[in-house]
């Protein structure tokens, strides 16, 4: 059979290498998702839930699959790019596992931190029944293609009851030195009942690359999960992620995702919820240039007394371009949801555009749901009451964009995750201020 | 030399003309009130001379301190020593009143060639300044003007006014909206501010409140000039006749 779609023709070759061959289930896992993703093929604008993020640039781009060999030339983190100082960290070249990059020692008893490529190789019953169980292939091509050909990630379980005490660092460095390089992370995050745990993931990275990625995560009843990502890829990198997140009865789960990198990326939060849960789905995007940056939730209240909130704030300067989709499902027994819902998108100029696509679904009839979408530009008042008060117009600017977006940041729980974001974006905003003219 | 002179001042507002001709000579250390009905100019005049986008000057010359104010930009006005005290103060959320304060304050003594004040210097300075017009530090931590009173709003305005010491107070309908506990508190904090080399421009539609700002000249403003100039005995003058009496003898 001759494969036609992109990505998907090097299946037949690889698959005999790919980890875990041989072991029965997850042979026929590959083999299904791989299905799931010819049948519904690369993403275009014509599947509604890609209508503005077009995927043409990438399938033109004619990436090959990461070897593992170009990963070592990153031989250090680089610079700047460790936004938290104390913490355990796990990390990952071209979408493998570095031994020699992370630090791990000291992890509390009942937590377990590594590669998953190791955790297939040596355990891999211990996978069966949790690796790729959540994520729905049939829904999102993507995901199924990362499932296809799934190499390495991290692998993180903390036992039941047990407390991290320091947050969990994921540090992804892409590294393109020659061809474009493709590679799917997998990660495999479970958090057992009543643990409490912070994840931090920091997105890096150099050259022409493309990183597919997928998440499943796990809450277990009455944990409690912070989980703070920095998608700060390089300018010519494609970034796709999917979390998948399952949240259990009485879980509580604190996300945000703050995107200033990549020339075309989507993070795609999915959460179900079961009862009693208190989900934050929340971020930030930051675009210049020609950089397109794409938000996507899907809340799935699928249990009554559960509340949702997501707050996403953007700023788009140049052509820079921003999209954000959220839908909200309230299934029929989900009396006393509480959702609200807001996206807000300050644009600095008359070449940047946002896609904004609210969408609720609710089949129950005893529940509060909201959400809001502003866009707009710089409003004069108050650019003159700073500029009535001495400040000049590119700290004036700078403040007052400044506060947009932390509002959004304000959102973040954990108090050093936050910070860390909050230099990311000054920084960001110093470099977009001092571009700007003398002149209003 | 004048601490301000306009001179002829003619400006519009979408096109529309709204100052006619406005002439009015400041001295340093006077106060001068400008009274005047609705509609008469008298925002329009305080946002010309501050500098505000869509204030057309289409003739006439405003100088300040030796310079034309005119050819600079509203920030560069604040920095030369011009101070606008807003009618309706500007909420700005996710911007706190300190950083604000810090901001404006360290933008002016950098063009008056003074060092920036340091976190703790700063704190030093802005406490003391804020107690004398019972601004708490509450106040001082929240966002600029979010969530104030009236009166808050007000106070605050005249603390921006104490921290930066301008050359030229103007104040704009800063009696509006005040009870008079609230219009004491203000109008002791801009008496406080009274001096030899500082000019005041007090813009008011009613004469309560230049019973405790007591003005050393009243101007009467309608219809975008000023037609009737005198000592702080035409705004009684005004309170009993009425605007009507004052603008019908001009049309007259």
């Amino acid at each position: 059979m001759t494969r036609t779609e992109p990505f998907a023709q090097e299946f037949d070759a690889l698959a005999a290498q790919l980890p875990g061959a041989g072991t029965a289930w997850l042979d026929d896992l590959r083999r299904k998702s791989l299905d799931e993703y010819e049948a519904q093929g690369l993403p275009t604008p014509r599947t509604e839930a890609w209508k503005y993020t077009n995927l043409r640039r990438l399938a033109r781009t004619g990436f090959v699959a990461g070897e593992a060999g170009s990963a070592a030339a990153v031989t250090a983190i680089p610079e700047g790019v460790t936004v938290l100082e104390d913490a355990y960290v796990a990390a990952f070249v071209n979408g493998r596992f570095s031994a020699a990059l992370s630090t791990l020692g000291g992890l509390p008893k009942g937590v377990e931190v590594g590669s998953l490529a190791d955790k297939i190789a040596n355990d891999p019953a211990a996978l069966e029944g949790q690796l790729g169980q959540i994520v729905d292939g049939s829904a999102l091509p993507m995901a199924a293609l990362n499932t296809a050909f799934m190499v390495d990630g991290l692998y993180c379980h903390v036992a039941d009851g047990v407390v991290l005490d320091k947050p969990l660092h994921l540090v992804s460095i892409g590294h393109a030195d020659g061809a474009a390089l493709s590679f799917h992370p997998r990660h495999l995050i479970v958090a057992g009942a009543g643990s409490v745990a912070t994840l931090v993931e920091s997105h890096v990275g150099s050259g022409s690359y493309f990183s597919n990625a997928v998440s499943e995560i796990v809450v277990g009843e009455g944990a409690v999960l912070n989980h703070y990502k920095l998608q700060n890829e390089g300018l010519e990198a494609f970034h796709l992620a999917a979390n998948q997140v399952r949240l259990k009865d009485r879980a509580v789960y604190d996300g945000f995702v703050l995107q200033v990198g990549g020339r075309l990326a989507r993070n795609e939060v999915r959460a179900h919820l079961g009862e009693r849960v208190e989900c934050r789905v929340n971020g930030a995007y930051l675009g210049c240039g020609e950089q397109h940056i794409d938000n996507t939730t899907f809340i799935d209240h699928a249990a009554p007394n559960s509340s949702s909130r997501e707050v996403f704030k953007g700023v788009l300067d140049e052509t820079a371009r921003g999209v954000f989709q959220g839908k909200i499902l309230v299934r029929k027994d989900s009396q006393k949801t509480d959702g609200h819902q807001l996206n807000k998108t300050l644009l600095l100029s008359a070449g940047t555009e946002i896609d904004t696509k609210p969408e609720l679904e609710i089949y129950a009839d005893d529940v509060k749901c909201s959400h809001g979408a502003t866009t707009g530009e710089l409003e004069e008042e108050p650019l003159f009451y700073l500029r009535a008060r001495g400040i000049d117009p590119h700290t004036a600017r700078g403040m007052l964009v400044s506060a947009f977006i932390g509002e959004a940041l304000d959102e973040i729980q954990a108090e050093a995750p936050r910070e860390a974001f909050e230099a990311v974006v000054n920084g960001w905003l110093d470099k977009r201020m001092e571009g700007q003219g003398p002149s209003s | 030399m004048s601490l301000l002179e306009i001179r002829d001042l003619h400006a519009t507002v979408d096109g529309k003309p709204i100052l006619k001709g406005v002439d009015l000579v400041i001295e340093p250390g006077k106060v001068h009130a400008v009274m005047g009905p609705n509609g008469s100019g008298k925002s329009t005049l305080s946002y010309v001379l501050a500098g505000r986008e869509g204030y057309e000057v289409t003739s006439g010359e405003v100088m300040f301190d030796g310079v034309d104010l005119l050819a600079l930009d509203a920030d560069e006005r604040a920095r030369a020593g011009l101070f606008l005290a807003f009618q309706y103060p500007v909420e700005i959320p996710g911007v706190a009143t300190t950083t604000f304060l810090k901001a404006a304050l360290n933008a002016i003594r950098s063009e008056r060639g003074e060092s920036p004040l340091d976190a703790m210097q700063f704190l030093k300075f802005i406490r003391e300044k804020a107690s004398n017009l019972k601004v708490t530090d509450d106040m001082l931590r929240r966002a600029l003007n979010v969530g104030f009173s009236g009166g808050e709003k007000k106070r605050n305005e005249v603390l921006q006014m104490a921290v930066l010491e301008p050359k030229l107070a103007i104040l704009d309908e800063t009696d509006s909206g005040l009870d008079i506990d609230a219009l004491k508190i203000v109008a002791d904090g801009v008496n406080m501010l009274r001096a030899a080399d500082r000019g005041m421009l007090v813009i008011t539609h009613y004469q309560r409140l230049l019973d405790y700002i007591v003005p050393d000249y009243v101007h009467i403003l309608a219809d975008g000039r000023i037609i009737k100039s005198g000592d702080k005995g035409l705004a009684l003058e005004l309170e009993e006749k009425g605007y009507a009496s004052f603008v019908g003898a001009e049309a007259a």
